[in-house]
């Protein structure tokens, strides 16, 4: 299919103004802490302050006693477990019993003022019962105590795929890597409001997720999920961490109902910190066996995840750390064993890249060791083992368009990577990765038959062009993609639609902003509803007229109200064994990065000089869109590489829960981006576009971790960064070591035996 | 806290227009904008000075308003996002070159932005490395950076030309 010899489109591929940009640039545009409703009490959070105890009581006497205080709940009041994994049903709102982790909540109170709230949760007293906490694998593993009372070992998988081919081998070797939790820092803190009105709930929330919300509230609240409305205002900014529900949310729902007024629910910057839900800190081992000629025979992967003190999607992240990597190459016998514990730390979870930034690192960097031993090009031993389009993995994923060979050949050639790698002078380097990611999961969270999105566009006499569409828009520009989908199949202005989105009452189901999905699966769902929305007009109207705006009044006069729905489900995964809903995707995108450093040797400290970068994209459907959020994940995977930490104390305490401390990339620390475009045009995306809002971040930080390497010689095997440990492997290197900062040892963990699964028949593949 | 002397009577100009309230010493012009005067187009992102969502105006300089206490607003002019006129050379360049994402940061951005505009003699040369350095100040997770920079040489270009 050739997407690209279309005629040329008035949206799709343009560079128009995204259609929220002007009320958002003029202040206009309503985030949920905006909102401001009559009678509205404001709610905070009393939060542990110990990182594994039992809660022996808890006395709220004098903060009820408080002028201005209208309500106050404890753990008591919630006690119905949740959990965005229908198989990781372990959180409460508040704690009941123990706390897990020091910003755990504990006890909300709402009153009339935001200050009589703070000086509410002041008055309550909280008796602890300390209990040594688990804060690391090591301690997990010596299960002395127990974060959870089955134990500290949240899941455990061991998969190998293909046949064995190591026999044949010339070479291998295997390295350990460690990544550093880190969080996603939405600079919009969470914000619920909640109203309760004639027996119904509505929640306005910062959520990425407002239909998995909705079912879990009327879960925690025991209360039909027909009762429920959330509702998502301007989001700003998400990353992964709006995912998950939160307690202030059914805190907010629950108040609401024993008050029956509104309540706001806004954290602050350092409760965003322990809401978390970010980066798992990871130690990776990795072993790969080659023929001399720089052909991969066999891949091993083992990784130890630091889950903190909760589920969240812990389970899915396990399965990613081994998901994609032959979705990138081609590997003949592949093996992955993954493991995450439980910790008295705030909860890990998905941040942008979900579960593969930190194996996509180890991968990354290992073919860069490999490449040198056998003395290759690091681009052309990629090049020998490089997925192809129209393929099938190992772990059967189907993988339909890939553009790697055109992101390659883009990148080495513009940044003169081949001229530049081992010639720099010293001090100077070039590394170069690739990474590869999903545009949305093909198996939903909650198993179901139905679609994964459903686009409603209806159109009355009186009351103009409306979209419905039940995404979220969290920054990363989906009210766009609908609006340039359906403007573009209509042939009218953008302007001339008006779109509802992101309401469970209006708009018909979606299953949120996650895993990449928004624009492959509600594009299609747009395109599919426009294309019917447009036959149909043609059909009542008769004939057609000089524009489709004529063509659509006409048909109004023959008719009231004319409707059209078009929805997308994905095709069915190829895999049927137990895990086998990780990974599956309508199709994969894929990027190549080049970073150009300068270290200094003395102080330790690397700059990014440049980062060279080719995205395949399938098609743009806006192209400043697509940079912006590729210029993002660049950002975030520069903050993630140098100096971004999720990092605690010998007590539970987080080190660095402001922004402050927790440091991020500011406009002065960008370095030059150059940035390529690789239109593939995929068959099962919306005019062929696919994914850009996770895949770039990925090859960044091995890329930095390479040009290192080339520019001073030694091996940095953990993020960050961070001078020290430039200085610190500088050392090792002076002194005839092995010039390398990283861990040492993989954690004792003993992996169930390996599940060998099935190779997929030839019939199931191409179907 | 709560004694009559913790109360103070402020008379300052908020985009144009007279303003005259009792408020606690205590609390900030980030709250006073948002909760009081209902410009919530002023956002917080740490109410500590961290993250510059909250800059506004404050006689010609930008300041984080989260860091503004209530006395010190007394006989100040203040210029928030909503003091902006829809067609100025700023807004119409952050829409027009994609300088937003999540814009949670745009409004505290774009006043920082017409801080430095404002300072910068209109026959002078932008330097990016200027604008970069005069933005530093104001955090943007989506990283619409180089967008924002085009945006801001964009709107300098612009005012030069209307010299």
């Amino acid at each position: 299919m050739n997407f690209m010899s279309k005629k040329s489109f008035r949206y799709i591929n343009s560079s128009a103004p995204k259609i929220d940009a002007l009320a958002k640039a003029r202040g206009n545009a309503k985030y949920t802490d905006d909102l401001e409703f009559d009678r509205m009490l404001y709610g905070k959070l009393l939060r542990s302050t110990l990182a594994h105890g039992r809660i022996k009581k808890i006395d709220v006497s004098k903060a009820r006693a408080l002028r201005g205080v209208r309500a106050i709940l404890t753990g008591t009041d919630l006690p119905i477990r949740y959990g965005i994994l229908p198989v990781s049903q372990d959180e409460l709102a508040l704690a009941l019993g123990k706390v897990r982790y020091i910003g755990e909540p504990v006890a909300a109170v709402a009153a009339t003022s935001e200050e009589t709230a703070f000086e509410a949760l002041k008055l309550i007293r909280v008796e602890y019962e300390p209990i040594d906490p688990v804060l690391s694998i090591k301690d997990a593993l010596k299960s002395v105590q127990s974060v959870h009372d089955e134990g500290n070992l949240h899941k455990a998988v061991s998969l190998e795929f293909g046949q064995t081919q190591s026999t044949g081998a010339d070479y291998s070797r295997e390295d350990l890597f460690y990544y550093e939790g880190n969080t996603h820092l939405a600079l919009e803190e969470h914000s619920a409001v909640a109203l309760w009105q004639k027996g119904r709930l509505t929640l306005h929330s910062s959520s990425q997720t407002p239909f998995l919300l909705r079912k879990i509230l009327a879960k925690a609240l025991e209360i039909p999920e027909t009762s429920v409305r959330v509702k998502v205002a301007a989001v700003g900014g998400g990353f992964g961490g709006k995912l998950d529900p939160f307690a202030h949310e059914i805190c907010a729902a629950k108040i609401a109902m024993i008050t029956g007024r509104p309540v706001k629910f806004t954290l602050t910057r350092e409760e965003v910190f322990y809401c978390h839900r970010g980066r798992h800190p990871a130690v990776m081992w990795i072993k790969t066996d080659w023929k001399k000629d720089g052909r991969l025979l066999d891949m091993h992967f083992k990784a130890a995840l630091d889950g903190g003190a909760y589920g969240s999607f812990g389970v899915v992240c396990v399965y990613y750390q081994g998901a994609l990597q032959p979705v990138t190459y081609k590997i003949p016998h592949y093996r992955f064993e993954s493991a995450r514990y439980f910790t008295n730390k705030p909860p890990c979870g998905p941040k942008r890249g979900h579960g593969t930034p930190q194996p996509r690192f180890a991968l990354e960097v290992h073919l860069d060791k490999v490449a040198e031993e056998l003395g290759q090009d690091p681009v052309a031993l990629r090049l020998k083992n490089l997925m192809t389009p129209d393929s099938v993995t190992v772990n059967q994923l189907k993988v339909t368009s890939c553009g790697l060979n055109a992101c390659i050949e883009k990148v080495a050639e513009v940044s003169g990577f081949r001229r530049k790698h081992g010639r720099l002078p010293p001090g100077k380097g070039v590394g170069f990765a690739l990474g590869s990611y999903l545009c949305g999961a093909a198996v939903p969270i909650y198993w179901n038959d139905e679609p994964h999105t459903t686009v409603r566009i209806t159109a009355g006499r009186k009351s103009g062009l409306t979209v419905y569409c039940g995404a979220t828009d969290i920054g990363q520009g989906c009210d766009m993609v609908v609006a340039s989908v359906v403007a573009e199949i209509l042939g009218i202005s953008i302007h001339r639609l008006r779109l509802v989105m992101a309401d469970t009452d209006t708009t018909p189901p979606d299953l949120g902003s996650y895993s990449s999905r928004v624009t492959l699966m509600a594009g299609n769902a747009a395109k599919d509803a426009a294309e019917k929305f447009k036959s149909q007009v043609l059909a009542i109207a008769g004939k057609k007229e000089t524009s489709f705006e004529r063509t659509l009044q006409s048909a109004l006069r023959k008719k009231n109200r004319i409707e059209s729905s078009g929805s997308y489900k994905p095709p069915a995964k190829l895999g049927r064994f137990k895990g086998s809903g990780v990974g599956p995707s309508p199709a994969y995108s894929f990027s190549a990065c080049v970073a150009e450093v300068t270290c200094d040797v003395e102080t330790g400290e690397v700059g990014v000089s440049k980062i060279t970068f080719a995205h395949d994209i399938g098609r743009a459907i806006n192209r400043l869109a697509v940079e912006g959020q590729i210029e993002g994940g660049i950002a975030m995977a520069l903050g993630e590489a140098f100096f971004e930490e999720q990092v605690y104390d010998e007590r539970g305490l987080h080190r660095k829960p402001s922004i402050l401390d927790y440091k991020i990339p500011t406009m002065e620390d960008m370095p030059e981006l150059e940035i390529f475009l690789v239109e593939t045009g995929d068959p099962a995306g919306p005019f062929g576009a696919k994914e850009v809002g996770q895949g770039p971040l990925l090859p960044v930080i091995p890329a930095i971790a390479n040009a290192i390497y080339d520019a001073v010689g030694v091996r940095i095997d953990e993020t960050p960064f961070t001078p020290e440990k430039i200085l610190l492997a500088l050392e090792r290197k002076a002194m005839a070591r092995a010039p390398r900062v990283g861990p040492d040892k993989f954690p004792d963990i003993v992996f169930p035996e390996p599940f060998a699964v099935r190779p997929v028949s030839a019939v199931q593949a191409s179907c | 806290m709560r004694d009559g002397s913790a109360i103070v009577v402020l008379n300052f100009q908020v985009n144009g227009r007279k303003r005259r309230l009792k408020t606690y010493v205590w609390r900030t012009l980030l709250e006073i904008l948002r909760e009081d005067l209902h410009l919530t187009g002023t956002k917080h992102g740490c109410e500590t000075g961290e993250c510059g969502a909250c800059t506004v105006i404050l006689n010609g300089k930008n300041v984080y308003s989260c860091l503004v206490l209530a006395p010190q607003l007394a006989g100040t002019k203040i210029t928030t996002i909503e003091g902006m006129p829809a067609k100025h050379p700023l807004i119409e360049a952050f829409v027009g070159s994609a300088a937003i994402q999540c814009g949670y940061c745009t409004p505290g951005m774009i006043m920082a932005a017409k801080s430095y505009l404002d300072e910068t003699d209109a026959g002078k040369q932008t330097k990016a490395r200027e604008i970069k350095h005069a933005l530093s100040g104001n955090l943007c997770r989506c990283a619409s950076y180089s967008k924002i920079a085009s945006a801001v040489q964009a709107a300098c270009r612009r005012k030069q030309k209307n010299r």
